[in-house]
């Protein structure tokens, strides 16, 4: 279920990248420079790091660490 | 002159870390510490530096030359695709990588490959398509620090001495340093480049008047279009987020992503990742867009004028005439001539060494280079045996010094059009390598053969779109011209900037066939024994 969770939201936030409504507008200017279009990407990049945190404290893979072991002579 | 004084002394610091490093290497096992830094890189470091890794000139010059002739499209379409794809990569292969490189002693991802399929001349022909791919970008490396040198330097050093100057820093600091001189000049180039760089857009914004009345003004001339995406397909866009796939499939990325020392390091490097790639993007295309005002500098006067004769009468042109119009709209260079005109000396120097420092992030791709002739190569067909460790790695560093006088040679001589093109390719042609990886570490049905197609699809692809954008010459900014429509769609279509597949990019037919084709031939061929699935699933 966690899973299932954390995938949907890795697929709404790809999503959420096709801003398609923001298209052809370049107002509002926030913060009176910056245009809504980069605006909202520059949030963007803000909700892929809130995402990632998620992931990473949430699916974490634990085990990798606990599985590396002396090395095996016999691989490369 | 001072801000080429600032660049040789940065220059100088950056040949001593190298040093510093390769004093730091006495006593440990040499083939690990040269290649991987004895998988020791503490947390800051690898994510300053795996970050670093990723701002290659093409980041810093070419986002802000994009973004001038193209407008606030680029973040969306480089920047933040990169911020939730490439650490979402890291976060899922990155750390399998480690994982199966700590405990099998994997240097490079073939030798994940010849094992995990029990192969050996596929994982050769791996090998060559990536070095193929490799290639360009050290070229273009060199070709940038020539130019940054020449522009920072307001003509005075020459083209060819700031390439071989850079060539010879960089060459210098991998060859004694290894991976982990690497890493260091990395971690040391990007917090530069981050203080520096914060810094430069304020000054600028209030040279120019502020970005408020900066923006006003563009939002009320004919290239307002800038500040909006009106002019690029949502297909188009949509097929960037396929490119960052790329940044895994990388060599010298798989093997950054083995000198961790901790698994946890990983975690700050994938939280963070997203918000270091804004912290440099955002200004850089901010003021590729707001140079489109600077119209008091006239080189920038002159690339506009450059981009309204082409729009104009672009059609009416022939293709020779359209070329040289193209590259004299090139915007590679605006950032540099907005910290020349608004910045005081020092720091445009500073940030000239910042701006060098992304140029300099080819060192990476030579170190990985350097490091997969010496593993895949020389030690795969039983030099190392033969010769024994030391040799090996004295052959890693002749490789360094051979691959950086090839790069200069061919840099000093060749267009830099024809790399900036190759680059486009090895964008696309790494992408379509992802699902290679990916299969190797989560399906236990993939096989070799379903890698060799999947590689030998991959070469011929990008042969394919290299060959086609040679022979069909590029449209005036506009509709693109169709070559293929079958059942009414534009099947292939060449455009100004490229080529467009039913109005995709090719990356996204290369990676989704790349991945069909993994799938159905490690359907049809037998699995490899086992044992070696065990080790790798069990």
């Amino acid at each position: 279920m966690k899973r299932s969770l954390l995938i949907l939201a890795v697929l709404v936030v790809y999503v959420l990248h096709q801003d398609l409504g923001l298209w052809r507008t370049a107002r509002p200017l926030v913060f009176g420079f910056l245009p809504i279009g980069l605006a909202y990407h520059a949030g963007f990049s803000v909700l892929a790091a809130l995402l990632m945190w998620l992931l990473v404290s949430q699916a974490w893979p634990k085990h990798l660490e606990r599985d590396v072991e002396p090395r095996n002579e016999d691989a490369p | 002159m001072i801000p080429a004084l600032i660049v040789c002394v940065y220059l100088a610091v950056v040949v001593y870390i190298g040093v510093f490093a390769f004093r730091q290497a006495k006593g440990k096992e040499e083939v690990e510490e040269y290649f991987l830094a004895s998988r020791s890189i503490g947390p800051f470091v690898f994510l300053m530096s795996l970050f670093g890794t990723n701002m290659t000139a093409f980041a810093i010059l070419g986002s802000s030359g994009h973004a001038f002739n193209n407008g606030i499209v680029t973040y969306g379409l480089m920047a933040s695709s990169s911020g939730l794809v490439i650490p979402l990569t890291i976060f899922l292969v990155g750390t399998r990588v480690w994982a199966l490189g700590k405990r099998y002693g994997f240097i490079t991802p073939v030798q994940l490959f010849r094992d995990r399929w029990e192969c050996s001349h596929i994982g050769t022909v791996v090998f060559v398509v990536q070095a193929v791919l490799l290639v360009p970008y050290i070229i273009i490396g060199v070709m940038g620090g020539g130019t940054t040198l020449h522009t920072v330097s307001g003509g005075l050093v020459p083209f060819w001495l700031g390439g071989a100057l850079v060539a010879l820093v960089v060459m210098t600091y991998v060859f004694f340093g290894g991976m982990r001189g690497t890493a260091l000049v990395n971690t040391f180039q990007t917090v530069l480049f981050l203080l520096f760089g914060s810094i430069a857009v304020v000054v600028i914004g209030y040279g120019m008047g502020g970005f408020s009345a900066s923006a006003e003004a563009l939002l009320g001339s004919p290239s307002a279009y800038l500040l909006t995406r009106e002019r690029v397909s949502p297909h188009y866009f949509f097929s960037y987020t396929f490119i960052p796939l790329s940044a895994i499939a990388f060599p010298h990325i798989t093997m950054f992503c083995l000198t961790a020392r901790r698994l946890v390091q990983f975690r700050k490097t994938v939280v963070f990742y997203p918000l270091c790639i804004m912290a440099i993007w955002l200004p850089c295309v901010f003021l590729g867009v707001m140079a489109n005002r600077a119209t008091d500098i006239p080189q920038i006067q002159d690339k506009l004028e450059a981009r309204k004769t082409l729009a104009v009468e672009g059609k009416n042109l022939g293709p020779e005439q359209q070329d040289e119009l193209r590259a004299r709209l090139d915007g590679d260079d605006v950032l540099l001539l907005l910290l020349q005109r608004y910045a005081p000396l020092w720091l445009a120097g500073l940030l000239g060494a910042g701006i060098m420092a992304a140029v300099m992030a080819t060192d990476s791709q030579i170190l990985a280079l350097s490091t997969m002739f010496a593993e895949d190569v020389f030690t795969h067909y039983g030099h190392k045996e033969r010769f024994g460790a030391h040799v090996q790695v004295q052959t890693g560093r002749a490789f360094v010094v051979a691959l950086t006088l090839v790069a200069y040679a061919i840099a000093m001589n060749a267009p830099e059009t024809i790399f900036s093109l190759a680059i486009q390719y090895a964008f696309t042609g790494f992408a379509a390598l992802s699902p290679l990886l990916i299969a190797a570490l989560f399906w236990r049905g993939s096989t070799k053969w379903g890698a060799l197609v999947s590689t030998l699809w991959v070469a011929a692809g990008v042969g394919a779109v290299a060959l086609f954008q040679a022979a069909v010459p590029a449209p005036p900014p506009g509709p693109p011209v169709v070559v293929a429509r079958v059942l009414g769609f534009d099947l292939l279509a060449r455009t100004a900037g490229g080529t467009a597949i039913l109005g995709f990019l090719p990356v996204v037919p290369m990676v989704l066939i790349s991945a069909l084709l993994m799938v159905v031939v490690s359907w049809l061929t037998p699995r490899p024994s086992p044992q070696t699935i065990s080790r790798y699933f069990e």
